[in-house]
Parts: C-alpha cells; structure tokens; sequence
C-alpha cells in the first residue's frame, strides 16, 4: 500500500532552490503589512526529487490508460491518443504563450483555432463554432444558454421548458436546471427510440428545444430525426445535439443535415485527445448562421491573412470562461483531423461501428442485448441470464473483467435499461483484442454457471479488493 | 496516416464473420436522404512527418515566453516549470485515463486526487476541496450558484477589483435566473468599502472579492467579512495559489468558499488553456460543492482505498435536480499542481512568492526613481500597474526590444514579475520604457 505524500514527508530533504539574486531586501513588513501576511506555513510535504519522481511513478503503476489495453467505456469514445499530438501541444510556441499577448505575436494560435472551427463546421455542418467551453457539459450550458438568448431575443418568454429523453445523459438534465429550464422527460418506445406520439404530446410553445444525443446512448440512430426535428422546429424550439456519439457518424452523416440548429462536440471522445485521468476535455459548441450572433464572444475573426479576436459582438452569451478555450486540448484535436484527413475521418466511424458490431453479435449468445439490432458505435447488454442464473449483477461481471485485465464498460447507464453494461470498443481496437475481450467475457459467463463465487467476489487480481462506498458517502474523509 | 489497426483484409472478414457484405450495410438505419453524399472537404490525411512540419511552422508564427521575457499576468503567470513536471505527467497510466469511476483498478489516479485536494486545504486552510473545476472564471461562477442555493438568496454582490473575464463569466452564468450579479465599485485600486458596505443587507448570498485583486493590490477583508457574515451572506474568495506562499489564507480571513485559478501550479500558459480551476469550503458546504471528490475508505481485506465519493450531489445521479452540471474537470491540471508543489516543497513555494514580490518592488521602486508614477499607492503582491497614456505604443516598442510588455488598461501597463524575471531584465524593461533604449 503506497504511503500518502504527507507520509512521506522528510524534514530537510527537497532541495529545490532559485538562481541566486542580489537583491538587497527589506523585511517583508515593510512592503506588505502583517495583516495581509500568513502566520503559519501551509503543510506541504517535503520530498527529494527523486522521491518525489518516485512516488508519482507508483501512482501511475496504480493506473490503467488506453495505453494499457482496451477500454470499452461505452458513450467515452476511449480511442487510442495519437503521441505525435502530445508532442505538437508541448511546442513552446503553443505551450509558452500567454493569452493576453498582442495579435501579432500569436498569428500561428489563432490560425490554429480558425482551421479547427471550420474543420469542425464541415464535420458537423454547422456554420460557426466557439472553442471556448472546457468540456462536454460547458458545451451543453453554453448551447442552452444559446438557445435561451435566441427565445429572449425573439421576445418569446413563455419558453422554460426543455425536452429530454428519458436514455439522455445525467448532464443533459442537469445543464437544463443549470440555466434556469425545466426538464420535461421523453419516454423512449419498445424500440429504444423518442416515442413520436409522447413528442408531438409535449411540444408546446413553452418549450425552448430538445436535447438530443444522436444515435442515442442505446448506440442506436433515430431514424426519425428528420420527423423529430420537424415536429420541434414546426411548435417553434430549436433541436440541440448532444455530441457525445459524433465518432459513430462523422464523415457518414451531419447533424446539421439533420435539422439540428446546435451542436456540441467533445474533443477529447470523437477527437483522440486524451482524458487525463478526468480532464482536461474541450467542448466546442457549432451553430446555424442564425444563431451565431448569440455565441460565446471572443470569437477568430480572419481579415485578409490577418487572425485577430473579435470582441464586438453585442448578441453574445458572453464569456463561459476566462480566455478563449482549452487551447492544448484543440491543438491535439486539430492535429488529429490533420492526419486522418477526409478518408480517415471516414474510415474511423466505419471503424468503430463495425467493432461494436462484431462484439454485439459475438456477446449475444452469452449476454443479454435488449436492443440487439444494426448498432452505431456502441450497444447495450445486460447482466440479466447471469442474474437469472446465480445472482450475478453486472456489477460483479464489471469487477471481474478486471481479473482478465480489461477496463470495465459503462455500467449501469442507460438507465432505461435495467443492469445495463454499455459497451463501446472505439475503431482503434484490432481484431486480436476484440477477440481476447469477447472470449473474458464468454469466460466470465461460463463462470457464472458453474463457480459464481469467483465472479460474486471479484476483483482478485487488483491492488485492491471491493471498496466499501457507502462508508466513504456516510463518513467522509476527503483530504489528510 | 491513420490509427486504425485493421487491415482492410481483416475488415472484410470481420464483415463476413458478422454477416455483412461492405461497409455501407453497417449504415443501413440512416435513412438515404440524410447520409452525407459527398466526401468531407478536410483534405488528405498527412503523414505523421509532413504533420509534424505543418505544426512546427505554425507554432513559429507565435512568439513565446520562451523566446522573450514576459511581464504579462492579469490571471495567467510565467512561472517555471520544473523538468520533472513534463516527464510525470507524460506517463500516459495518467493522462490516457478515464475518470476513475472503477476503483480497483485506478488507486493511483484516485490517491492522487485525495492528495491534490489535500495540498489545496493546506494551501487555503479550508476544510475540503473538491477534484477541480474548469478554470478560475467558472470556479466563481459555480462558487456564487453555491452561495445562492445554500442561503437561498439570489444578491450575490462582486468587487470590481475582481478578474474582468471573472466578472464576464459570473454574469453569464447568472442569466439562468440562479443568482444575480451586483457589482461594488472600486477606489484606488482597491474594492471600495464605504460604497460596499451599505449595499450589505439581508437580501444577501455572498460576497465575491479577489485577493490579491485583478491590479494586484491587497485587499482589506476583514471589514467586509464582519458585515456579510452579519447578515447571514457567505464571503467567497478568489485567490492566487502561489500568493499563498506568504499571504494570510483565505480560512484565516473567515471566507466560506475559496475558488480561484490555479495555473500557476505549474501548468503552461498555453494561450489560455487548459488551467486549473480549484475549489474549497468548510466542511459544513461540502455536499453543496459541485464536481467529484475523492474519498478514503476501506476495501474488504481492510486496506486503505480511495474511492469517489458523495456521488449523489452530482449530474449523473441527481440530473435535473443538480445543481451544476460539470462531469469532466481538469484532472491532469490538478495532478500537474500535486506534482508541482510535491518538487517546490514548502520552503520553494515560500521563495517563489518572496522573489516574484521582491522583483516587483525592484521594479517598482526603480520606475519611482526614474519619475514614472504607479497608478495605486498600495500594498501589493507581484502586480502593479504603471501610468502610462498609451499603453499600447508602449507594449510596441517593448516587442521591437525583444520584450513581451504588460496588460494594456486604459491609462495605464499592468506589469507582472514571477520569479523567473532577472534583475537585468527588469533593467532592461525600465531602460526602454525610460526611452534610453530606441528600436
């Protein structure tokens, strides 16, 4: 078990030090006086370099990356991280640059991001996009609020309502709280589709838009986009795309050829930047020519070959954040689209949908698909033979694929699907490890018929077993 | 190039295998009239050579801090960057991961987290942190939602002395009818307590100041703590990692939440992103704070583990019922400031704020030789703004002298000193504001 960094604290032991400097310095009081000043001195730990390189070594010995196998997160689009896009965000001219410094001297940052947006555009068939928002749900409050200033702008107050389906994303819901909406829930049909009939019920003309992830979190396309988008322009909202399933469409198909008048894409699913253990992500939001007065401002302006920020955009949201976006995050990303190109975009959504097809149909003799048709880039299998059979919830199947060495699927979302294991292989996986993953998961089912017990006390081979949850919920302890 | 590891002969047998003829079938619930019936215009795809030229030339065409001294800050700081930040965080356990959602297999990721809100209580002196926010500006803005629901009271009053984007970003964030924003003016660079001070009444949530403010300069809390807490308002600061180094923490000024930017924990100024958004509060709000936080608990052999935590405030459990919607942060930003402040040790974050303060009394004091007047008379930590009619000619003039100037205001540069400044630097800076140097 890896000591805490405080554990590790030595008196005396870092040796970090400045270059030496002869200024010739009064007591700090005179310059600042005592009431500003801090009487005791944070407890930071004292480490050696090299204890400290050491330390930061175990951790990440105590982790698993795409780098270290499949990842079949479903709705996280795990694709490997290209390396020669980590080496393109650390060259000093994008990494060593400071926000505020004048146009002229960052002409190659914001020729960066105008080549993004409009990459992006073409990708999404939108007509504009912000890079501001920091991830997937900046990029949802951002649309929203979008969708909300174009209501207001339009004198049409009575608009507080916003449409979700009931398989939506826990920040779809939450985005619309955040700016002030109403959520009001779309049931989904038996065929895990918006059920048109509850739609054309609860499109009024107090409702703003529909939030809509496309295909949806069942890994499944809504055929009827073009009715639903019909519907809702037709009492007035406006369509919002999700963007969380881009990688199972782009190159296919647009959501902007679809109806949908906003998008948000995340950059760090469809786009291969790299999660980072959390974040850093980027959200950049796409929208029709007629609402592009309303986003975020700065946006890139480009006179002649000149790059500048424009500020005077008077409709604006405003800003979501400081400065103009995760700016190391969209160099990966514009890196990314660079080298695959149009093909290669292409040939990366074949790639994913036919992965999570070729594992779909190999699983389904051994799982429960409750939607077990043409999938998208992921599908959605149950726990249900193994719960009928010993009791197995997909939680113990989830702790057990880390004994085979595999990051689990997303479990337990959508949660219109009872014991749901949602699994998403992204086209960056080979046949050979579709295979291995398919022939664990068969393992683990015929381990479920005939020794659950192995299965029920799962993990065995992690640094740790079970954790117990509700105690760290009832009792927190939340630092040292 | 491409990063599929398929070849178009596995393809086709893995169509076959699933009983597929092409690839087209695979699309066959999209309708026809929806497909896209052109190839996207995004070009060929480059070789990673040809890449890797591409990005170089355009990284050129920018002038960095490496190539020039940089005295600009206004929220984003040229501190240095030890080697060992670059080689860690480039190993990719780390940065190619998910959000630890399954803890068996993600201690690492996990203790790390616990240690990163840990080193932010000590820094802050509060009593939890949560896993990170986006940025500063969005950190402020969730901290005044906070302030709203728990008081349940709309007025959130901000100083003007406060990051201008900050405010930009509150206001934004305050069209959702959650909070209202109202700003106190400003006096001599400092928030102006006799203005503020009857604007503090019981319709009150919180209090938003800045410390050291947007100019730099120190504001006096301790007043305006005693009005808002009077009237059961919550005081909400914003406030510079590394200031805190020698200046009172916010816990010592009475404040309820701490949210602020926390770039120069050792994350690159990278144009204005990814950085560091970090939040703290007494324990009292933890389960009001937005974002994941890391819990320690006990797996079932009885070893200490780390898990998330109070996941019910969040948007995945919560959805229309959560109060903010964040679900990806900054994880690796926040990891990068662990790092950070592991190889700096307490006595290295003592140095850097003592050095970045003393080279700005250094220029302060040389400017006040040369004639030059500094726009406020007030105690401040790393910032000071100098007048100056034409900020803007002067920054030009700067650049031509291999110099990347301050932040233009109105009348005035904002010029900042981290701890990488020289004292010749400086001299050379003064030199060509002075005139002595011409291009």
């Amino acid at each position: 078990m890896p000591k805490l960094l405080i554990e590790k604290n030595v008196p005396g032991s870092n040796a970090f030090a400045l270059p030496p400097c002869d200024l010739n310095m009064s007591p700090l009081e005179d310059s600042i006086p005592s009431q500003f000043l801090r009487q005791d001195a944070p407890r930071i730990p004292e480490l050696s370099e090299v204890e400290a390189v050491r330390h930061y070594t175990e951790l990440s010995h105590r982790a698993y990356g795409v780098d270290d196998g499949l990842y079949p997160l479903g709705s996280c689009t795990m694709k490997y991280n290209p390396k020669i896009n980590e080496w393109a965000a650390r060259l000093p001219g994008f990494a060593h640059v400071h926000p505020y410094q004048p146009a002229r001297t960052v002409q190659g940052c914001l020729q960066l991001m105008s080549e993004t947006e409009k990459m992006l555009c073409e990708i999404a068939g939108m007509d504009r996009f912000t890079l501001q928002p920091a991830a997937g749900a900046h990029g949802e409050m951002t649309g929203a609020m979008i969708i909300k200033a174009y209501h207001t702008h339009h004198q049409d107050h009575k608009r507080t309502k916003m449409l979700i389906p009931d398989s939506a994303h826990g920040t779809n819901p939450a985005t619309t709280n955040v700016v002030g909406y109403k959520v009001v829930e779309l049931k989904s049909n038996a065929d895990g589709l918006i059920d048109l009939d509850d739609l054309r019920a609860k499109m009024d003309d107090e409702v703003a838009g529909l939030m809509l992830t496309n295909p949806n979190t069942l890994g499944l396309f809504e055929k009827d986009i073009d009715e639903i988008a019909k519907i809702v322009h037709g009492g007035g909202g406006l369509l919002y795309y999700d963007g969380a399933n881009l990688n199972a469409i782009m190159g296919v198909a647009r959501p902007g050829d679809m109806g949908f008048d906003i998008v948000h894409v995340n950059l760090h699913k469809t786009f291969s930047t790299p999660h980072g253990g959390g974040g850093p992500g980027s959200g950049p939001v796409g929208v029709k020519a007629f609402l592009a007065d309303y986003l975020p401002m700065p946006l890139i302006k480009k006179e002649g070959e000149e790059y500048s920020l424009d500020y005077d955009r008077p409709l604006s949201i405003g800003r979501v954040r400081s400065f103009y976006g995760n700016f190391g995050v969209i160099v990966k990303a514009y890196a990314y689209i660079l080298a695959l190109g149009s093909e290669g975009i292409r040939d990366a959504c074949e790639q994913a949908v036919l992965n999570a097809n070729y594992l779909r149909i190999k699983l389904r003799d051994d799982y429960h698909i409750p939607f077990d048709r043409l999938c998208k880039h992921e599908f959605v299998a149950t726990s249900r033979k193994q719960m009928e059979e010993s009791h197995i919830s997909t939680l113990d199947i989830a702790k057990r694929l880390m004994d085979y060495g595999y990051h689990p699927p997303t479990v337990y979302f959508p949660l219109i699907v009872k014991e749901a294991l949602m699994v998403e292989p992204t086209e960056t996986e080979s046949r050979e490890r579709l295979d291995d993953f398919i022939a664990a998961m068969q393992n683990i089912a015929q381990e479920s018929r005939k020794t659950p017990d192995i299965v029920l006390s799962a993990p065995h081979s992690t640094v740790i077993k079970r954790i117990d949850e509700v105690q760290a919920a009832r009792n927190p302890i939340v630092r040292w | 190039m491409r990063y599929t590891p398929n070849s178009a002969t596995v393809v086709r047998k893995m169509l076959q295998d699933i009983g597929l003829g092409s690839m087209a079938e695979l699309y066959a619930d999209i309708p026809d009239a929806l497909k896209l019936s052109r190839p996207l215009q995004l070009g060929d795809g480059l070789t990673e050579m040809s890449l890797r030229g591409h990005l170089k030339t355009m990284a050129a065409r920018n002038i960095s801090v490496e190539d020039m001294p940089c005295f600009l800050g206004a929220g984003a700081y040229d501190h240095y960057i030890p080697a060992v930040l670059e080689q860690m965080l480039q190993r990719s356990e780390f940065y190619t991961a998910y959000t630890p959602y399954q803890p068996e297999i993600s201690q690492g990721i996990l203790q790390s987290i616990f240690e990163y809100q840990s080193l932010i209580c000590e820094l802050t002196g509060m009593e939890v942190a949560n896993a990170s926010m986006y940025d500063g500006a969005s950190a402020l803005a969730e901290a005044g939602i906070i302030a709203c629901s728990v008081t349940r009271k709309l007025r959130v009053i901000v100083s003007e002395t406060i990051h201008p984007e900050y405010l930009q970003t509150m206001k934004t964030y305050a069209k959702s009818g959650h909070m209202e924003i109202v700003t106190a003016p400003a006096k001599d660079g400092v928030t102006d307590a006799e203005a503020l001070l009857p604007l503090i009444d019981g319709q009150i949530a919180a209090l938003v100041v800045q410390q050291p403010n947007f100019f730099g300069n120190l504001e006096e809390i301790g007043r305006l703590e005693q009005a808002v807490h009077a009237q059961k308002g919550m005081l909400i600061m914003a406030v510079d990692p590394i200031s805190l180094g020698i200046l009172k923490s916010p816990a010592e000024w009475g404040v309820d939440i701490v949210a602020g930017e926390g770039q120069s924990l050792g994350n690159p100024l990278s144009f204005g992103g990814p950085y560091l958004g970090f939040m703290a509060v007494s324990e009292k709000n933890m389960r009001k704070m937005p974002g994941r936080i890391v819990g320690q608990s006990l797996d079932s052999d009885g070893k200490r583990s780390f898990v998330l935590t109070l996941q019910a405030r969040e948007q995945h459990i919560r959805r229309e019922k959560a109060n903010s919607n964040i679900c990806s942060n900054e994880a690796l930003n926040a990891l990068t400031a662990s790092i950070y402040l592991t190889v700096i040790g307490p006595q290295g974050l003592r140095k850097i704020a003592l050095r970045s303060h003393q080279l700005a009394l250094y220029a302060r004091d040389n400017l006040l030789k040369r004639g030059f007047k500094i726009k406020y008379d007030q105690p401040f930590f790393r910032e000071f703004i100098v007048s100056c009619p034409d900020p803007a000619a002067i920054n030009e003039k700067l650049l031509q002298h291999g110099i990347i100037g301050g932040y233009e205001l109105q009348d005035g540069l904002m010029l900042a000193f981290t701890e990488k400044r020289t004292q010749s630097e400086i001299d050379r800076l003064i030199a060509v504001l002075g005139g002595e140097l011409h291009a």
